[in-house]
């Protein structure tokens, strides 16, 4: 039953329409419209400098296009402040990992949590009433978080003495705190090993799977992204060139081209 | 014999906890970070609420449930929901590979597989072609399994939310067959991992578990009151003994770690009073706490030392109550106060009342090393078959190197040819669909042959292993020779994790030599020493000048005993991958396969006796997946 739960569910949860993003004379994108379904997996690929991390900061709403709209859930997105960006619930991970090294690992992920909390200052200094209340409530979703990356035995360590792997396991745990509706990955993957790469495949199905989260995530490695991936869309010198199905998308000339160069 | 007076099963003695101890704490599992507890009353909820879901699925009495998952209160009670409508549950090794878990859910003919997640799910569901019997699966955890086809697989939770249906047309069933239950009937089938050939089913009773857990319960005065952790594989007949006969005979509380990885921050926090382990464990801990010894300041390290050793000079004649002078008493106080204390806190056997390790023979300087920090631990000799318990130490009667006086109520004799026999209200019904093995293992008197040769010392009444019987041999001179005694001796070194030492039959010994990548690594982090995997610091001239350097130590020991001088190494060779019970190697409970080892690595045998300096050499592997490959090495061969 879920089996068709899962394909029927055509709603859009991002639209991308026509946007072009310039800084100063150089385009980065230019009059690229995609969309991102409900509980799909939706890889954004392409050469580098293909413009595939400013597409990302264009969905969180870190940059703003100078042409285009973005509609997320089903309405128009007006310019945003930076605190109302943490707001909008779309979380991230970050190419090179963004934790605080000197925290541990469950005070990072709460960091997650942050925009959920609502007391004030001195409830909070004397950890009482709202406050006590909220951080357990936030402690509660945050520990099945990490139960669900299982990342149990290193709950306490502080994350600067963590191997690379686990670190980037803890940045997914972090963006999943916030409860996101559309979760961004920026190759979740790079730098990892093959059993690492393996475990990171099985949580992000996982987190698609278990709490219907959208994913857009950008990756190079094609292996990785032709088994996650429900839709593929390829960027190249900031134009979409080709956006469908994983096998049709491996199958395009033009990717082929872009990949492999063309001769001219 | 008292069992039969008993007259009691493990369902039984649930209703009596939850009448005596309704309230007190059965079980406890660490789970989002918290200890969350079940009281004896949420217990018999929880297992008559399985019961009934069995019932709806379609069990049949005599029906087998295999369990397969890490220990957690609700696969315990899967057991004894199993044993309630009368079905027989047969835990599985959660660590066996596909063709294990196999051949044991073809042997056994299971019906249904109780499994902890999607990881046990997957390898049940591979092995769907050797278990034709095999038609549902419950599991526990449902991460991942989300889109799996369901019309076979059952969720706890489905299970949970179909009580009160479930009650209402199963209800009576449930009070029928529980009435139907009898003492005499089976209590659970346990796949003993075997160090030869398949493994076989040891099919136990009520009777033999609860008399097993009675005696040993009585003889340690075993309370309520006790705690323990079960982190021990849930197939291991110890586990079982421990965790469900002990614990519902003494009605203590059993404790679950959160995860594998979390076991020794689990087990400081709970601080068990009753502590079980095979040797493996503490040899583990004790290399730990070395590495950290070595990594402290040099005021702490050498605090350390000079309490160390007084502990050994001291430490155990204390223990035992024997007259020390008051000198040696005082420092030994402060000791105390300063290194021992502590260091049974970091350990977590701060409030170990009763510690016991079996399984294999312990290091006696490992054996030692414990009780001289005040850590009662004793040794106990038993087996699958006799519902574990065969001899046992009596508190004040602890030696390294006997395994104690037999149990209450076993009784035990030697035959001419050295090999031990024992007969006990605990003594197995049979292995399962095994009459051949059954009459070769125990006689129509009841009589049970170990395998094992040893002796009684007179002295004491003591029982003293030497070596598994098959494996005790003679040189080419004539000349006793016991592998395992040698290895033994070697394995306490925190840099050796395993060895295996040939010589039967030949004119000298040599020794296959598996370095601890923990305990060498950490040496060769301090020392500069730069590697890239396991096998460059297996081959690495520093560590083989280190290993050589033990084996002369323990060369040395050997000569001084007129019997088994015969033993000493003469060559030996670093391996270059770990033994892994994936390959087969060694069991599930970590015994080293001596057969399979001497076959599979014939090419190494042959090369150190035929006089070469290095052999080349080529290995399969499996991992964990049960897919296969190889690694090939040229072995450096070292004269002692």
């Amino acid at each position: 039953m879920n089996e068709t739960e899962v394909t029927d569910k055509v709603d859009t949860l991002m639209d991308i329409k026509k946007v072009t993003l310039r800084f100063g004379g150089v385009k980065a994108l230019s009059d690229v419209s995609f969309n991102i379904k409900e509980s799909e997996i939706r890889a954004i690929i392409g050469p580098n400098g293909a413009g595939k991390s400013s597409m990302l900061n264009v969905i969180n709403g870190f940059y703003t296009p100078q042409e285009g709209e973005i509609w997320f859930q089903g309405k128009r997105r007006p310019k945003l402040k930076p605190h109302q960006i943490a707001y909008q619930r779309i979380a991230r991970t970050f190419q090179n990992i963004a934790l605080f090294e000197g925290m541990t690992v469950l005070d990072n992920m709460m960091t997650g949590r942050m925009i959920y909390m609502k007391s004030g200052l001195l409830p909070q200094l004397l950890w009482w009433g709202k406050a006590e209340r909220e951080e357990t409530e936030n402690r509660m979703i945050v520990e099945r978080i990490i139960d669900f990356l299982e990342i149990q035995h290193i709950r306490k360590t502080p994350v600067g003495m963590l191997p690379y792997g686990l670190q980037k396991r803890v940045e997914l745990g972090r963006a999943l705190a916030a409860e996101p509706k559309l979760l961004l990955l920026d190759e979740p993957m790079a730098g990892m090993n093959n059993e690492e790469k393996e475990d990171m495949c099985r949580f992000i199905l996982d987190v698609n799977e278990e709490l219907g989260t959208s994913i857009a995530l950008i990756e190079h490695d094609m292996g990785v992204v032709m088994d996650l991936a429900d839709r593929v869309v390829v960027i190249d010198h900031g134009e979409k060139i080709a956006d469908g199905l994983p096998d049709q998308v491996r199958n395009d000339q033009n990717v082929i081209d872009a990949y492999l160069g063309v001769a001219h | 014999m008292t069992s039969e007076q008993l007259n009691l099963t493990i369902p039984d003695l649930l209703d009596r906890n939850v009448q005596k101890y309704g309230q007190k704490i059965a079980n406890r599992e660490k789970e989002f970070g918290i200890w969350q507890s079940w009281t004896w009353q949420d217990v018999k909820e929880g297992v008559e609420e399985i019961a009934l879901g069995y019932l709806s699925l379609g069990i049949q009495e005599g029906d087998h449930i295999a369990v397969l998952g890490r220990n957690r209160p609700r696969l315990y009670w899967s057991m004894v929901a199993a044993q309630w409508i009368g079905a027989v549950p047969v835990p599985i090794y959660q660590d066996a590979v596909g063709d294990e878990i196999g051949y044991v859910l073809g042997h056994c003919e299971a019906v249904l597989a109780v499994a902890g997640d999607q990881e046990q799910v997957d390898k049940i569901l591979e092995q769907q072609e050797k278990c034709k019997a095999l038609q549902q699966i419950v599991y526990l955890d449902p991460r991942g399994l989300r889109k799996y086809d369901h019309s076979r697989l059952h969720s706890f939770a489905s299970i949970h939310d179909n009580l009160a249906e479930n009650k209402d047309r199963f209800g009576e069933e449930l009070i029928r067959r529980r009435k139907a239950l009898s003492p005499e009937k089976i209590c659970v089938m346990l796949y003993t991992s075997g160090t030869t050939g398949n493994p076989k089913g040891v099919v136990l009773s009520h009777d033999n578990i609860i008399a097993a857990s009675k005696a040993s319960s009585d003889f340690d005065s075993l309370s309520q009151k006790e705690t323990v952790l079960a982190y021990l594989p849930m197939a291991w007949v110890g586990d079982f003994i421990f965790s469900i006969g002990q614990a519902y005979w003494s009605g203590f509380c059993v404790n679950c770690p959160e995860s594998s990885q979390t076991m020794m921050h689990d087990l400081r926090e709970i601080g068990p009073s009753y502590f079980f382990a095979p040797p493996r464990v503490f040899e583990s801990l004790l290399t730990t706490c070395m590495i950290r010894i070595e990594d402290a300041g040099r005021t702490k390290r050498s605090m350390f030392q000079y309490f160390m050793q007084h502990a050994r000079k001291v430490g155990v004649p204390i223990m035992t109550g024997e007259k020390v002078s008051l000198m040696d008493l005082i420092i030994y106080r402060a000791g105390e106060f300063f290194v021992y204390g502590p260091l049974r806190n970091v350990l977590g056997l701060s409030r170990v009342r009763v510690g016991y390790t079996a399984g294999e023979a312990i290091g006696p300087e490992i054996f030692d090393f414990y009780r001289s920090i005040g850590v009662n631990l004793k040794q106990l000799y038993g087996q699958t078959e006799a519902s574990v318990f065969i001899t046992i130490q009596p508190d004040g009667e602890v030696e390294a190197d006997s395994v104690g006086i037999a149990c209450p109520g076993v009784e035990i004799k030697i035959d001419d040819r050295g090999e031990i026999f024992y007969r006990s209200p605990g003594t197995f019904i049979e292995y399962y669909k095994n009459p051949e093995s059954t009459n070769s293992t125990k006689d129509k008197d009841g009589w049970v042959a170990t395998g094992d040769a040893g002796f009684i010392d007179e002295s004491n009444g003591h029982l003293k292993i030497i070596d598994r019987a098959k494996d005790v041999g003679k040189m080419a001179n004539g000349k006793l020779f016991a592998p395992k005694y040698v290895e033994n001796k070697l394995k306490f070194f925190p840099d050796i994790l395993e060895t295996v030492v040939f010589g039967n039959g030949r004119d000298y010994c040599t020794a296959v030599i598996n370095i601890d990548l923990i305990s060498v690594g950490n040496w060769a982090e301090r020392h500069n020493v730069v590697y890239s995997s396991y096998q460059e610091l297996a081959g690495h001239p520093e560590v083989y000048d280190i290993i050589h350097g033990y084996i002369q130590q323990v060369n040395e020991d050997l000569a001084k005993d007129e019997n088994l001088s015969g033993c000493r190494v003469k060559r030996f060779l670093i391996l270059h991958k770990e033994l892994d019970a994936d390959d087969g190697e060694l069991t599930r409970t970590r015994k080293v396969r001596r057969r399979v080892v001497e076959d599979k690595y014939n090419d190494l045998v042959t090369a150190l006796y035929d006089g070469s300096k290095e052999v080349a050499t080529t290995t399969e592997v499996t991992y964990e997946d049960g897919r296969k490959g190889f690694i090939s090495a040229t072995l450096r061969i070292c004269e002692v």
